[in-house]
């Protein structure tokens, strides 16, 4: 059945097949959940009695830097499936997925730049949290600077999965060891604005706008994915059909 | 088993030894790097003081991680490394006895030279302690993910700053518990907290770090 499963269903050729019947279906969830956190977020959520309506970037900013940490655990996870089990189209995820996941990182530490400037009188801070999404950020740059010398394709992905794995381990230790150095060094004298909770009527747009990122990292996930495997497939006859029509 | 450990790390060692430029390298550019901050900072004793534990410790990272390249490099180029891999004895042993042979030759005169430097910086002894210990817990971790970027980059020929690109985000707990530990001595604080810290980041690097050096090498010579 597991074997089943993997040879044929997570074949490269059925999930090219089989994908193009998941697309209209992400989109159009995606649209909902975009729109409805766009316009909740916007206009319906109260203005923070602290920060008016600046605080609204959070519904950019959480929900990339949320995305960008997700994409990690699953590039990590396609990384255990690489390198164990062999399977191919985990290979194909990890790779489509590193460039995706760098991208939503950077963004989520522009957007907090841009938050931080108003509200905490500085672009930049070495605070905790803002220094282990750099780090995350250097790791997929090296992650994608490693696949981008390495010629051939499974030595790429065997070899770029061993350092994704090193640096999922390592990121937990990171993260803590960054939150100790920073309360060792400074305290929490610009932070102290963050409420423990967050009101519904905020709650709600942010969530919704969390699912909308992560249905668009599929998405585009897949269209890359579809692409990875007409390339690497090349030479057989069902991509030679396909490019052909 | 064991003694296939001991007689590589006798071998590793031996070779080292007799090629000088390997191993004194890195403690040179160590020695100049720390020596280049009063340059640049300025002569001032009490702010070399307070700057001290982040120059000494970061003119270490970059000196192992300068000799780290060589790890598998030269041995590759031999084919030595062909034959490890073909060795009977668990790849994960040898990978072990290198990497400890490699920390014995390049990082431990960085070690026994690191109080001089310190002296120099005006570091005081109970600091000056701090410095060794963490320095002795850190630095073998440094080596041990060292090791797995090295195997990875080993076979590519033009890899350029990409070891450093790979391995350095990895090292940022090493550094902030190493860095502490040199801090918490100069304000009279106990120590012990940040070694057991980095004790415990040594064991957990000695458990995985050379079995995935062992697979990443592996993946590494095929290129």
């Amino acid at each position: 059945m597991l074997s089943w499963f993997t040879h044929h269903f997570l074949a490269p050729k059925s999930f090219y097949k089989t994908s193009w019947f998941l697309l209209p279906w992400l989109m159009g969830a995606f649209i909902i959940f975009f729109v409805y956190g766009l316009i909740a977020g916007l206009f319906i959520a109260p203005a923070d009695y602290q920060q008016g309506d600046g605080f609204r970037i959070i519904y950019v900013h959480v929900p990339s830097a949320f995305t960008a940490m997700a994409i990690y655990l699953v590039m990590a996870i396609c990384a255990l499936l690489t390198l164990v089990w062999r399977i191919k189209i985990a290979a194909i995820c990890m790779a489509c997925s590193a460039e995706i996941g760098a991208w939503f990182t950077l963004l989520a530490l522009v957007t907090g730049s841009i938050w931080g400037k108003p509200m905490w009188g500085t672009w930049w801070i070495w605070d905790a949290r803002l220094t282990s999404v750099l780090i995350l950020l250097f790791l997929y740059l090296g992650f994608i600077a490693l696949r981008s010398v390495i010629n051939d394709i499974s030595n790429r992905d065997r070899a770029s999965s061993i350092i994704a794995l090193v640096g999922a381990i390592n990121l937990p230790i990171i993260h803590y060891s960054v939150i100790w150095w920073n309360t060792l060094h400074q305290g929490p004298s610009l932070m102290q604005f963050a409420a423990p909770s967050i009101a519904p009527a905020m709650l709600h747009p942010l969530v919704s706008m969390i699912i909308a990122f992560l249905l668009f990292y599929a998405i585009i996930l897949i269209l890359r994915m579809q692409n990875e495997i007409l390339i690497r497939e090349i030479k057989t006859e069902w991509v030679k059909r396909v490019i052909a029509l | 088993m064991f003694s296939a450990f001991f007689t590589l790390m006798q071998y590793e060692i031996k070779i080292t030894l007799r090629l000088a430029y390997s191993w004194l390298t890195p403690l040179l550019f160590f020695v100049i790097v720390v020596s280049l901050f009063p340059f640049a900072v300025g002569p001032d004793p009490i702010l070399l003081l307070k700057i001290a534990p982040g120059i000494l410790w970061v003119s270490a990272l970059l000196a192992i991680l300068i000799s780290i390249d060589h790890l598998f490099r030269d041995d590759a180029q031999t084919g030595y490394l062909d034959l490890l891999l073909l060795s009977p004895h668990p790849l994960s042993l040898l990978m072990l006895s290198k990497i400890f042979a490699h920390w014995l030759t390049h990082c431990l005169p960085l070690i026994i030279i690191s109080p001089l430097l310190g002296f120099l910086l005006h570091l005081p002894a109970n600091e000056e302690y701090a410095l060794v210990m963490s320095l002795l817990l850190g630095t073998p971790v440094l080596i041990l993910l060292g090791a797995i970027g090295a195997a990875l980059v080993v076979g590519i020929r033009s890899h350029g700053l990409l070891l450093p690109i790979l391995i350095m985000p990895l090292y940022v707990p090493v550094l902030i518990f190493g860095t502490g530990a040199l801090m918490a001595a100069s304000l009279n604080q106990p120590i012990n907290g940040y070694l057991a810290i980095m004790a415990v980041l040594l064991l957990l690097s000695l458990a995985f770090a050379p079995f995935l050096t062992g697979m990443a090498l592996r993946i590494g010579v095929n290129q």
